[in-house]
Formats: structure tokens, C-alpha cells, sequence
């Protein structure tokens, strides 16, 4: 049995978040249930996408710090240009794409640490958020509210999107060929280089990659909540780092996998309801969420080792 | 039953908690669950709104006049986190949330849910724009008005006066220093000296007012905003200057002052603040709504006043280093919606 998880990465995601559902559903069995489910999921949309955004970015054995601050200064463009003027809004967020990309290939020309770079960029993110929405409002695009709260046949909103954004994702990194290379630039960048791959230009890929799916979790999270603000999404920083290493991946290497992450940012959006679910002193809350992490990881480290040993 | 103390608002925890429920309609909503959402509890304030809240709410469920009254706290605060929380609650099948909150307007979406789910949401303090909420909002603006009204009452005569702000750039602080400025501009016979910002602490409001005071003319009252009417006098004792009428904010270091000081000389003056009891306002508010009454979406939350004859019962009660609270009742909520039904315009003003 251990070798099977070792074999397949994947299943120990799986069975961690099989396991705490599973947990959450002798809970409260309300949650079992369409309008449940979405309930419980709804919020990780965004940080499943949060996460693949990071995941992008560790991919290229960087790590990126200024997401959260990102992500709420996405979401407040979305709820005031956007809104407002959506031609203008949408050309924020693509000038806010390629400035991710932008960041990305100025890390790599000048060599410069990436944790350091993102750290000084959040305040910028976080700067321009504030002066964009001085203080807690804005408007969610109709369409966009309309499109978060929708509801499929059969499948949760939360459910449907979670399974659509892996596989799309799943396509893109693990089975396309540009995917491959990405992860390859993760492995080792100077064979990459040499076998004749711009490196500057695929880094600045995968950084832009993770300013699309940025992006994409503000405008979701927007959708959410109806409404911005410049703090909204601070949190989504260390989610997301915690959500690619739980769904599996390593922060070196190109090891990686979209739906080990998108998982991963469930089982953590999870975990804290549970708590709640508990009656847990809010206290003991942060704690506890630590320590699930902290058991997921073991779990994996037991494996990862018995696999050197065999 | 004291209750005039009562309708003065200005009981202590003690007499609060003893504040009966007689007469009230309580019987439908016995099967009620009602949860309190709070965003932060890293402050003295917090931590007292919290330790009322279940003070109160344990009482009401032995009394059965609810079914549960459970306080739920986000660990950091960050919108994100409550309104998952709030959707949460609405899993676990609570009938009222009553709601501190982290945003004005993030946490929108999940109220929504929780209106759409069939839950009364009731928002006070921190409070939220969807239009399904109620809102119990603080009139700070009403609080720098009545500072200078009651001066005006005790000062007919009029005089200088001296403002100490808060942090500056604050909501809060703009919203009382516009209160402020329209009561001196209703009460002509007063006229703003000078002005210094306090920071809302009495180490920062006595510096700066030994600062200004040397060129100050006579002083004859003080408006303040909470938290520096202690540093204050200190200042105005220090420099030999005439003791002005300085209106408190309820701090224990401040009623502790006033009484010695009216031990010594007969001084009288008026503290006034919110008290963090404000969440078992919000609860019984959900209460009557769980019960079927018609409540309007806006309401204000009294100020708990303190005056010379309830501040040696105001001070027993408030606890060193903390602020004077009291526990609304069943009562407080009714009068509290009443007067929104009354004056629905004065509600309007924040």
C-alpha cells in the first residue's frame, strides 16, 4: 500500500481530503448536500486559483510573495474599473499580467532573489490597491456575480469549477509540450538553455502564467463577495504555499502538480470549517490548522522515505 | 428592579445580568440558535464584548428564551476568513448571525447567502452595507454633539474650549469632530481655543495638551473622544491652571479621577462612550426580529452615559485597565427600535 502512494503522488491528496470530507459530513450532515457543498467550497475557488498561481511560480523554483497583496489589487480593479468602464478594466488587468511577466524576467536577467523581489512588490500591489479604493466598496461586474453564483444541473458551482480548473490546468502544464518545458526550467534551467530554450522568455511565461491565474482568483473572489477591498485577499499569500506543497508539489525541482494544488487549496479551505464545525476555541483554530498541515506533510515524508529505502 | 437606572443605560454587569425579562413576548423563538461572528479579539474591548456576549447569551438559553447563543471568533483579521465562517454558520443551521465585521463590504457575498438561506443577519460595530442586514451603527457624530450640549447646559455663559482629537485621519475621529463642530456651531456662545490630537491615549493627550497650553486663554471645557480625559487633567494640574469641565470616555482611569476629584471638590462632569455590551444589544435585536417583529433596517446604538449619580456603581463594576460596560436587555433592545421607528431620519446622518 505505501508503495501505491508513493507510485501516485496524487493519492494522498486525495485521501487526506477524502478523509477530512468525510469527517466534516458525520459533523454536520447538512453539508451533504448541493446547496451544502457549495457553501463549503464556494471561497476555495479563488484560492484554488491562487494556488495554481503560486504553483507557476514554484514551478520555476521561485517562490512569490506578494500574491495576496496582488490578488486584492485585482480584486479592486475588478470592482471599480471593471465595473465602471470594462474596456479600461480589462486593459488594467492585462497591463497587471504583463507586469507579472515583466517581474519575472527581470528576476531571472538580473539574477535576483525572488522572495525578495515579491516581498518589495506586495507593498507595491498593496499601495496601488489603497489608492484605487481608499476605503471598503465597489461594485461586482453583474456578470461576474452571476457567474459565481451560478447553479449547474446536478454538480455545485464550487464543485464544477474546482474539477474544470484542474483538468484545463492538468492539459496545460502536464501534457502540453510548453508545459513540460516550464517544469523543465524548474529541473534544471541550464540544460533548458542549452538545448536552445530562451530561459528569460519562459521564465517570464510561467511568471505571467501565475499573474493570469492571479487574476483570475481576484475576479473570482470579487464575484464572491460582491465587493473590494484593498485587504481583501492578505491571507492567500501563505494559503497558496501551503496549498501547492499539500496537492504534492516541492519547492525545487519542477515538482509539481495542478491537481494535486487545486485539491490542496480545498483541503485547507476545508479543514478550517471543520474546525469551526468542532466548536474548537478560536484559540486553539490556527493551532489546529497547522497541525493538519503539519500531519499531511509527515504522512508524505513517511512515504517519500520508505521509497529511498526499498 | 432599579429601572431608571435602566433606561439611563448606565447599569453595571452585574445589575444588567439581573435585568429581568418580564413582560416580554419570549416563547417563539425558544427553538432559536443565534451565532456572533466576531472578526478580532485582540484588544481590552473585544475581549470584554466577548466575555458579555456569553455572559448573556448562556443566560438567555437557561432562561429558554433562545436555543443557543454560541460565539465564534476568526483567528486573524481578514474578510476572507469570515465570510467563510458565516457560511459555515449557515450550514450549521443557525437562525440568526450577529455580526461584528472585518469589512464594510466584503463580506457582502456570504450575508447574502445567509439572507438567501433564510438567516437574520444583524451587524453592529463593524458593520455591512447588504441591504438584507440590519445595521446597529455607532453615531459618533451625535456623541461630539452632545459633549458640547451638555457644556452648554452646565456653561450657559460659554467659553473657550479645548478639543483633543484622536488618531488622525481616522474615520472615527473625523465623524466626532464633526459632531463637534456643528454642537459649537448650534451653542454660539462657545468657541474652539485649540485643538491637539490625543491619539485616543493619556500618555499622547497629556503631552500635547502641556504643549498648547501655555498659549491658551482660559479654558472652560474640554471635548474629548475617549481615552485621553485622564491625561488631560493631568496636564491641566500640572501646568497650575483652573480645572475646566472636561467631558470623559468612560476609561477606568478617568471615572476613577472624576471621583476624586468630586471627593475633594464637588467636581461633576459627564463620561460617555460605547460600551462593548453593544453585542448583546445586536442580540436581542436578532431576538426580536426571530420573534416576528418588524424592526427597521437601521439603528443606533446608545451611548452609555455615565453622570454623578451613577458613577461610584459605574466604577465598582468596570474592572482596572478597562472600559465601563453594561448588558443590554430585552427592554434596551425595544427602546432602541422604537426610537429608529420614531426618527428614522436621524439614522441617515452617518
Amino acid at each position: 500500500m505505501i508503495r501505491l502512494f508513493t507510485r501516485y503522488r496524487i493519492l494522498l491528496p486525495v485521501v487526506s481530503l477524502a478523509l477530512l470530507l468525510g469527517a466534516t459530513f458525520y459533523m454536520q450532515p447538512r453539508a451533504m448536500s448541493y446547496f451544502g457543498l457549495n457553501l463549503l467550497f464556494n471561497l476555495a475557488v479563488p484560492i484554488a486559483l491562487a494556488t495554481l498561481a503560486q504553483m507557476m511560480i514554484i514551478m520555476v523554483n521561485d517562490i512569490d510573495l506578494s500574491l495576496g497583496a496582488f490578488v486584492s489589487l485585482v480584486a479592486c480593479v475588478t470592482a471599480t474599473w471593471l465595473n465602471d468602464a470594462p474596456l479600461v478594466g480589462l486593459l488594467i488587468l492585462l497591463v497587471l499580467v504583463l507586469a507579472y511577466a515583466a517581474m519575472g524576467a527581470v528576476i531571472h536577467m538580473l539574477d535576483l532573489p525572488a522572495i525578495v523581489v515579491t516581498l518589495g512588490m506586495s507593498f507595491v500591489w498593496g499601495g496601488i490597491a489603497l489608492f484605487l479604493l481608499p476605503s471598503p466598496g465597489g461594485v461586482s461586474p453583474d456578470w461576474l456575480r452571476a457567474l459565481m453564483t451560478i447553479k449547474p444541473p446536478f454538480v455545485p458551482m464550487a464543485v464544477a469549477a474546482a474539477v474544470l480548473i484542474a483538468a484545463l490546468t492538468h492539459l496545460l502544464i502536464m501534457r502540453s509540450g510548453i508545459g513540460t518545458v516550464l517544469r523543465g526550467v524548474g529541473g534544471n534551467a541550464r540544460s533548458v538553455g542549452r538545448a536552445g530554450w530562451p530561459v528569460v522568455r519562459l521564465k517570464a511565461l510561467a511568471y505571467g502564467l501565475a499573474g493570469l491565474f492571479g487574476v483570475l482568483a481576484g475576479m473570482a473572489l470579487v464575484g464572491l463577495t460582491t465587493s473590494a477591498d484593498a485587504n481583501i485577499a492578505l491571507r492567500y499569500t501563505l494559503l497558496s504555499v501551503a496549498g501547492v506543497i499539500l496537492g504534492g508539489g516541492e519547492f525545487t525541482g519542477g515538482k509539481i502538480s495542478p491537481v494535486g494544488a487545486v485539491i490542496g487549496a480545498l483541503t485547507l479551505a476545508l479543514a478550517a470549517s471543520f474546525l469551526s464545525f468542532l466548536r474548537l476555541s478560536p484559540d486553539w483554530q490556527v493551532g489546529a490548522q497547522g497541525a493538519i498541515l503539519i500531519l499531511v506533510l509527515t504522512a508524505r515524508l513517511l512515504f517519500t522515505r520508505r521509497d529511498a529505502q526499498a | 428592579m432599579n429601572r431608571s437606572a435602566l433606561l439611563l443605560g448606565a447599569v453595571g454587569l452585574t445589575m444588567g445580568l439581573s435585568g429581568g425579562l418580564s413582560g416580554m413576548a419570549v416563547a417563539d423563538t425558544s427553538g432559536k440558535r443565534i451565532a456572533l461572528s466576531n472578526n478580532y479579539a485582540g484588544n481590552s474591548w473585544r475581549q470584554s464584548m466577548l466575555q458579555t456576549f456569553t455572559e448573556a447569551g448562556d443566560k438567555a438559553v437557561a432562561d429558554g428564551v433562545v436555543a443557543a447563543a454560541d460565539a465564534y471568533t476568526t483567528s486573524e483579521n481578514q474578510a476572507t476568513e469570515q465570510a467563510a465562517q458565516i457560511q459555515n454558520m449557515i450550514l450549521q443551521g443557525y437562525d440568526a448571525i450577529i455580526l461584528d465585521a472585518a469589512s464594510p463590504t466584503a463580506l457582502n457575498g456570504a450575508v447574502e447567502e445567509a439572507c438567501n438561506a433564510g438567516v437574520t443577519v444583524v451587524s453592529f460595530d463593524g458593520i455591512v452595507t447588504a441591504p438584507c442586514a440590519w445595521r446597529i451603527a455607532v453615531d459618533f457624530r451625535g456623541m461630539g454633539r452632545e459633549q458640547v450640549d451638555y457644556l452648554a447646559q452646565r456653561l450657559p455663559d460659554g467659553g473657550n474650549l479645548l478639543e483633543v482629537r484622536g488618531l488622525a485621519g481616522v474615520f472615527v475621529d473625523d465623524e466626532l469632530h464633526a459632531g463637534i463642530t456643528e454642537g459649537v456651531a448650534a451653542h454660539d456662545q462657545f468657541k474652539i481655543a485649540g485643538a491637539v490630537h490625543g491619539d485616543w491615549a493619556q500618555d499622547v493627550a497629556q503631552k500635547a495638551v502641556a504643549g498648547i497650553l501655555p498659549s491658551l486663554p482660559d479654558i472652560a471645557g474640554v471635548v474629548t473622544q475617549g481615552g485621553d480625559g485622564y491625561g488631560t487633567a493631568q496636564a491641566f494640574a500640572a501646568a497650575g491652571r483652573d480645572m475646566p469641565l472636561i467631558v470623559l470616555g468612560n476609561r477606568k482611569d478617568e471615572l476613577q479621577w472624576w471621583a476624586d476629584a468630586r471627593d475633594e471638590n464637588g467636581y461633576e462632569t459627564l463620561s460617555l462612550s460605547i460600551a462593548p455590551g453593544v453585542a448583546t444589544l445586536a442580540f436581542w435585536v436578532a431576538q426580536q426580529i426571530l420573534d416576528g417583529k418588524d424592526v427597521p433596517k437601521d439603528l443606533t446604538v446608545p451611548f452609555l452615559k455615565v453622570t454623578a449619580d451613577t458613577l461610584d456603581e459605574t466604577l465598582a463594576a468596570t474592572p482596572d485597565g478597562s472600559v465601563a460596560n453594561t448588558v443590554y436587555t430585552a427592554e434596551d433592545a425595544d427602546k432602541v427600535i422604537a426610537a429608529a421607528i420614531a426618527a428614522p431620519s436621524e439614522n441617515g446622518a452617518k
